[in-house]
C-alpha cells in the first residue's frame, strides 16, 4: 500500500532540549514506512507565549508554517502537545473568518504563501498513529512487545482541552489513544491522578514553585502506583517532568527517579530498536530500569 | 425512561467518619439532568442526601458538582451524555461518578465551602467599579465597542465550577483564581474604571495573580458560561506587558519579552537564551538584571548543569548565546517582516463575539476585529 507522507513539524524543543525526540522520530518513521518532508523553514507556534502578547502575530507566524506545510501537498504532522495546542487555536481563529484570513494572507503573499483551510489538517504523532497509520497495523510492526513495562500516560494539557477546540466533538476518544498505543505495543497502563493534569511548565520562569510542584507530585503519583516510566507526547512536558525532575524532588519533599520517555522513544522500543539509537542515555532520570525490564525475560 | 445508577461521594460531618461512596439506582429520560437524578435519590430513598440547587436552569451557579471527574453544573449535564462517558471507562455498565466540587472544604455530601476559596478571592479583586470623580449626573456614556472586550467575562455565574477544576490552584491554594481574575478583567477591560494600571500593578506582582496560572485550559472546559477564564487571564497578562509595561516582580513581563523576541531573531526557541533572556535580558541593550531575577537565575543553575552535563544543552545560559541556528535562507527575514507588520496594529479576532461557525466571504465588521487602539492603554476616561 501507499505509505503515509506527511508535512513534518518538529517544533524547537526537539531540536534544542531534547534533540533524542527528533532522532527517535525519524527512525520510528522510517521502520514505519512513514515519509516526513521536514519544514525547516518554518517557525516557532509561540506555544501560546506569542498569542498572549500579540494575537495578530501569533496568528500569522502559525497561518505560515500551514501555508508551507500545504506547499508539500501532504497533511501536517507536529510531534509537541504544546505546538498541537498553540497550533489548533490560531487555527480555529484563521478558519472561523475569511475576512480576517485574507488580512492575514495578504502579509504572507510577500514570501508567496497563501493559507487555505479546505482540507488543512494537522495532528500530533500520537493522533497520526491511532487515527491514519492504525493501531492494528502498529501491533503486526512490533518485534519487542513491551511485557511487564509499567508505562504511565502523560498527555500535557494542549492536546486534552479545550476540547471542542482540539476535535473531541468527532473524535472524543483522542484522551484515551495514549492507553491504547501502550496496551498495542504490549505494555502495562498504569492509572495514576496527574495522567491529564499540568506538568506545569509554562510557569516555570515565573512561579517556580507551584510549577515543580505540578511535576513532583505527578511523579510522586505515578510511582506510587508502581510505573516503571512515563510517556508523553510534549516535550516541554518532557523539560519539567524529567530535567527538572530532580528539583522537582526537592519541592515535594521526597525522592523521585522516574523515566520519562517520548512517545517515538516508546514505539521505538516496541519496533525493537536500541535505547541507545533512541538517545534514552540523554535524559536526566535515569532510564535504565527500562532497559533492565524489557531485558528481562517476560513473564510466564 | 431509562434506569442509570449514581455513584455519589458523600461526607457528614457529624458522623466523625471521613468520606464514603454510595450509589443510587433512578430512573428517568435521558434528556434530564444528572440534578435531577439525585432529586430523585433524594426523594426516593434518602432524604439526607445535600445537594446545592435553585434555579435547575443554569441561572444562579448553585449546582456545581464533579461529574466523573469533570466540574459542571449538575442541572445543565444531561444524564444520558454522563453516562455515555461513564462508559467509555469500562466500555460497559460504569456508574456516574458524582463528587463534591475540587479545591474547596465539603461541608455535607455534594455541597461545598465556596467562602474562602471562592468569595474571598472575589473580593481580593475589587470587584466593582473604581470610577474617577463623582458619578454624572445621569447614566455613564460609554461608545458600545468599548464593553464589547468584556462581554465575556461578564456572563460569569459564579458558580465555581472554575474553581474546583483549577490546576494551579491544586498545587497553590493561595493562587487567585480564575473566576477572580476572570472578575478582574470585568473592571479593567471597563472603560469607565479609573484604576486599571493600579489593577493590573496588583494582579501582576502578586506571587499568587496571573503569573501564577499554568494555563492548561482546565476552566475553559469547566465553565458553563463560555466565560474562558483562562483567556481573561491572557488577556490581564497582554493589558500588564504590552499595554502598561509592568515590569513585575514573577518575571512575568521579561519572560514574554524575551521569548517574542527570540522568535524575532532566530525563528524557533532557543530555551537556553530563553532561560538567560527572561532573567537578565541583553538581547537588545544593556545586561540589567534585577535582584529577583538573579535569584531566578540562580535557582535555575543546577539544571542547566545537569542539562549541560548529559548533552542537552549546547550550552550554559550567558556563556555562548547565539549560537542556536538561524532559519534558513530567506525564511528569517520573513519572520521579521511578520513580525513588523503585526506589531504594528495587532488585529484581535474574538470568536465569542464573532461566533465560529464560518460565514464565508464576510468581511470583518469593524466592531469585531477589535483594533490595538481599543486594547491600548488609553487616557482616564472616568466619566466624571
Ligand atoms: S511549543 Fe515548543 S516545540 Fe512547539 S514550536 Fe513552541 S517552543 Fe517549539
Ligand atoms: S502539561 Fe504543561 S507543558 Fe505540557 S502541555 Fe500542559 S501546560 Fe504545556
Ligand atoms: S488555565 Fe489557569 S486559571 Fe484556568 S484552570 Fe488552568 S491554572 Fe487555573
Ligand atoms: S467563570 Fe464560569 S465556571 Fe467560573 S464561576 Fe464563572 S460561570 Fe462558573
Ligand atoms: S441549579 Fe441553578 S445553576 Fe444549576
Amino acid at each position: 500500500m501507499a505509505g503515509l507522507k506527511l508535512a513534518y513539524w518538529p517544533g524547537c524543543v526537539s531540536r534544542g532540549f531534547t534533540t533524542e525526540l527528533h532522532g527517535s522520530m525519524a527512525l520510528v518513521a522510517e521502520r514505519l514506512g512513514i515519509e516526513l518532508v521536514e519544514l525547516d523553514r518554518a517557525n516557532c507556534s509561540g506555544a501560546g507565549v506569542i498569542a498572549e502578547h500579540n494575537q495578530e502575530l501569533a496568528d500569522t507566524l502559525n497561518a505560515r508554517t500551514f501555508a508551507l506545510a500545504q506547499q508539500t501537498g501532504a497533511p501536517m504532522m507536529n510531534i509537541c502537545s504544546t505546538c498541537q495546542g498553540a497550533q489548533s487555536e490560531c487555527q480555529q481563529r484563521l478558519d472561523a473568518d475569511s475576512g480576517y484570513r485574507a488580512h492575514i494572507n495578504e502579509t504572507l503573499a510577500a514570501e508567496g504563501l497563501s493559507y487555505d483551510p479546505d482540507g488543512f489538517s494537522n495532528k500530533n504523532f500520537l493522533w497520526v498513529l491511532v487515527e491514519d497509520y492504525g493501531l492494528d497495523k502498529l501491533k503486526a510492526e512490533v518485534k519487542r512487545p513491551l511485557e511487564g513495562l509499567k508505562v504511565g500516560p502523560f498527555y500535557g494539557c494542549y492536546i486534552l482541552r479545550p476540547k471542542h477546540r482540539l476535535g473531541y466533538d468527532e473524535r472524543p476518544d483522542r484522551d484515551l489513544y495514549l492507553e491504547q498505543l501502550i496496551e498495542a505495543l504490549g505494555g502495562e497502563v498504569v492509572e495514576y491522578d496527574g495522567a491529564r493534569k499540568c506538568c506545569g511548565f509554562p510557569i516555570i520562569t515565573m512561579a517556580r514553585e507551584v510549577s515543580l510542584r505540578q511535576a513532583g507530585t505527578h511523579v510522586g503519583d505515578a510511582l506510587d502506583a508502581g510505573a516503571d516510566c512515563l510517556v508523553t507526547p510534549c516535550p516541554l512536558c518532557h523539560l519539567n517532568l524529567d530535567m527538572q525532575q530532580p528539583e522537582a524532588a526537592k519541592i515535594v519533599n521526597r525522592d523521585l527517579e522516574l523515566a520519562v520517555l517520548h512517545l517515538p522513544q516508546l514505539v521505538g522500543l516496541a519496533l525493537g530498536f536500541e535505547p541507545k539509537q533512541l538517545g534514552m542515555g540523554r535524559h536526566i532520570a535515569s532510564t535504565e530500569w527500562v532497559q533492565e525490564r524489557l531485558a528481562a525475560p517476560a513473564p510466564a | 425512561m431509562a434506569a442509570y445508577t449514581l455513584k455519589v461521594r458523600r461526607f457528614q460531618p457529624e458522623s466523625g467518619d471521613g468520606p464514603y461512596w454510595e450509589t443510587f439506582d433512578v430512573e428517568l429520560d435521558p434528556t434530564l439532568s444528572v440534578l435531577d437524578g439525585l432529586l430523585q435519590a433524594k426523594d426516593r430513598d434518602d432524604g439526607s442526601l445535600a445537594v446545592r440547587c435553585s434555579c435547575r436552569a443554569a441561572i444562579c451557579g448553585s449546582c456545581g458538582v464533579k461529574i466523573n471527574g469533570q466540574s459542571a453544573l449538575a442541572c445543565k449535564t444531561q444524564i444520558g451524555e454522563a453516562k455515555e462517558i461513564a462508559n467509555r471507562r469500562d466500555g460497559g455498565s460504569e456508574p456516574i461518578v458524582v463528587e463534591p466540587m475540587g479545591n474547596m472544604p465539603v461541608i455535607k455530601d455534594l455541597v461545598t465551602d465556596m467562602e474562602s476559596t471562592h468569595w474571598t478571592k472575589i473580593r481580593r479583586v475589587t470587584p466593582w467599579l473604581l470610577p474617577e470623580g463623582d458619578p454624572p449626573e445621569r447614566e455613564y456614556i460609554v461608545p458600545p465597542e468599548s464593553m464589547i472586550d468584556i462581554t465575556q467575562s461578564m456572563a460569569c455565574i459564579q458558580c465555581g465550577a472554575c474553581v474546583s477544576s483549577c490546576l494551579s490552584m491544586e498545587a497553590d491554594p493561595d493562587f487567585i483564581g480564575p473566576a477572580a481574575l476572570a472578575k478582574a478583567y470585568r473592571f479593567v477591560g471597563d472603560p469607565r474604571d479609573a484604576e486599571t494600571e493600579e489593577r493590573l500593578h496588583d494582579l501582576a506582582n502578586d506571587p499568587h495573580g496571573i503569573y501564577d496560572c499554568t494555563h492548561c485550559f482546565s476552566c475553559i472546559d469547566a465553565c458553563p458560561k463560555g466565560v474562558a477564564p483562562m483567556d481573561q487571564i491572557m488577556r490581564l497578562r497582554r493589558k500588564a506587558t504590552a499595554g502598561y509595561e509592568i515590569d513585575d516582580h514573577n518575571n512575568g513581563m521579561r519572560h514574554e519579552h524575551a521569548f517574542v523576541k527570540i522568535i524575532e531573531s532566530k525563528g524557533t526557541l532557543d530555551e537556553s537564551l530563553l532561560l538567560q533572556e527572561s532573567f537578565a535580558p541583553g538581547l537588545k541593550g544593556k545586561l540589567a538584571p534585577r535582584p529577583g531575577a538573579i535569584k531566578g537565575l540562580i535557582e535555575s543553575i543546577p539544571t542547566a548543569i545537569r542539562g549541560l552535563r548529559s548533552g542537552k544543552m549546547r550550552s550554559l545560559p550567558k556563556l555562548i548565546p547565539g549560537i542556536h541556528p538561524k532559519l534558513p535562507g530567506d525564511a528569517q527575514d520573513n519572520v521579521r517582516r511578520i513580525y513588523a507588520h503585526a506589531e504594528d496594529h495587532s488585529v484581535e479576532l474574538n470568536l465569542y463575539i464573532r461566533g465560529e461557525e464560518a460565514e464565508e466571504d464576510a468581511p470583518v465588521p469593524e466592531a469585531e476585529a477589535v483594533p490595538a487602539a481599543a486594547i491600548e492603554p488609553e487616557p482616564d476616561e472616568g466619566g466624571g
